[in-house]
């Protein structure tokens, strides 16, 4: 048994805070400037300017990339030999929350009840945090930050067998559609595949945070990621869906296995503040 | 893209109905900070017929959630929010006077048929790039709802804060008109 005190993380979860809100991931900033040599619309090129620029002053002063530092979606995989000393995991990850967004200057975008009064917490908890056990004795946090221009225009539909890899195809680009300029183009797209209904939203959620330059290790997945990009990018949506090439700069696909008469397919959506970051302790 | 223009807010007529669709624009002045709750607590004044906190005639509303400013800045980053959440409050503003909006994102046609009639601009900021805006924002001052936090009413100073028009005062839609040529599908 390795012991990691809660204090461990929740000085961690403080740290990834700023950083996720402040930094733009090395792999999506070098997914904008490659998209600036090729996006052929002098629109579109200058936004991708303005991503690059505000990228940069983001982190030089250290503000957040956009003033939506959203919900806090913290995701654990928590080694089984990994025992959490002096205190509750779930409060340790909150109270980093708390401390990540008050000192630094961060947005609180969080209401405690979401149909009656709305009220906001005032510090940007709770987080969403989904853990799981795996082998070993680390525990790795990886936050993304998540705002709802993009949250809201994510898309479930619960499809059949017979609706195959069309029934996919169209989701997504029902999905990508709706959201347009909405949810600050260029996006990253999370598409989860099978399992059932919250296992595909969940799926679509961890595809939307992995890195832009991963690809799923089934190469079949690999060239729908690659296959869905290019129909993605046919829509003309473009940076902040002015017009042009560059609707998206990635499709990342899970899957997992499903029922004999169930094909679910979800759609979550990410925006050009594409954020994440991620600590090992 | 076109050359920019240099505009004034508030706006009065003259200025709202010379932006265009497409038009790239450095727009200075005074503008109104105002989303989802305030907009709320807005329309839900006029219903219950009291006097809304602030004259909105002539104002150019932008739809923004600041993050909280650092000890000796005006503001933290402040882009624009997705302005179809506003599209139910919208047309009662209109009819209150507001000149222009800004925003992104797409917005419903019974807005578009208000702006239409009362001569109204659209105008679209780049979402996600709040710090780069921040640098043109010179001033905020909180005028009502303080208790929303980054939600309130206020007042911006803004210098060469840049935004393109989207939907001009005769319906035009640049979203469309921008997109056309790169949609292939
Ligand atoms: S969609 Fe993303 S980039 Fe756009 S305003 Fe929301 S959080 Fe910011």
């Amino acid at each position: 048994m390795r012991e990691i005190p809660s204090e461990s993380i929740t000085k961690a979860v403080a740290e990834l805070a700023v950083r996720a809100n402040c930094v733009l991931p090395e792999d999506v900033r070098d997914g904008f400037k490659k998209a600036l040599r090729i996006e052929p619309s002098p629109v579109g090129r200058d936004v991708l300017g303005q991503i690059l620029q505000n990228a940069d002053i983001a982190r030089l002063e250290s503000m957040p990339i956009c003033q939506d530092t959203g919900l806090a979606v913290v995701f654990a995989d928590i080694g089984q030999d990994v025992r959490i000393a002096g205190g509750d995991f779930e409060e340790a990850v909150h109270e980093g929350i708390r401390r990540g967004y008050t000192d630094g200057w961060l947005r609180k975008s969080v209401v405690a009840e979401p149909l009656f009064e709305r009220k906001n917490t005032g510090d940007n908890t709770p987080a969403v945090i989904h853990a799981r056990i795996v082998p070993g004795d680390r525990l790795r946090l990886r936050l993304a930050p998540k705002g709802a221009g993009s949250e809201n225009k994510g898309l479930l539909r619960m499809l059949v067998p017979a609706d195959g890899l069309e029934g996919v195809k169209k989701t997504v680009l029902d999905a990508v559609i709706a959201a347009g300029p909405n949810s600050c183009p260029p996006m990253i797209v999370g598409v989860g595949i099978g399992g059932n209904m919250e296992v595909a939203c969940l799926c679509a959620k961890r595809a939307c945070a992995r890195d832009v330059l991963s690809k799923n290790p089934d190469p079949r997945y690999a060239a729908l990621e690659e296959e869905l990009l290019a129909l993605v990018n046919k829509t003309g949506i473009g940076p902040a869906g002015l017009g042009g090439e560059t609707t998206a700069l990635k499709v990342n696909v899970e899957w997992r296995p499903t029922h004999i008469a169930s094909l679910p397919v979800a759609v979550n959506i990410n925006c050009h503040a594409a954020r994440h970051a991620e600590a090992i302790l | 893209m076109s050359a920019q223009k240099h505009v004034t807010a508030p706006f009065d007529d003259a200025t709202a109905r010379s932006l265009r669709a497409g038009d790239s624009v450095l727009l200075s002045g005074t503008i109104i900070a105002a989303r989802d709750a305030a907009h709320k607590e807005l329309v839900e004044t006029l219903r219950r017929g009291e006097k809304l906190p602030i004259d909105l005639r002539g104002a150019v509303v932008y739809y923004v959630g600041p993050a909280p400013a650092k000890p000796g800045q005006p503001i933290g980053s402040a882009g624009p929010t997705t302005s179809g959440r506003m599209d139910a409050y919208t047309p009662a503003l209109i009819e209150q006077g507001i000149k222009g909006m800004i925003g992104k994102g797409y917005r419903k046609p019974e807005v578009v048929e208000a702006m239409k009639k009362h001569g109204v601009p659209y105008l679209a900021a780049v979402g996600g790039v709040g710090a780069l805006i921040a640098r043109s924002i010179k001033k905020y001052e909180v005028l009502a709802y303080e208790e929303l936090g980054p939600e309130a009413l206020a007042a911006m100073k803004v210098e060469n804060f840049p935004a393109i028009v989207v939907i001009d005062a005769d319906g035009n839609d640049y979203y469309e008109q921008g997109q056309t040529p790169y949609r292939k599908i």
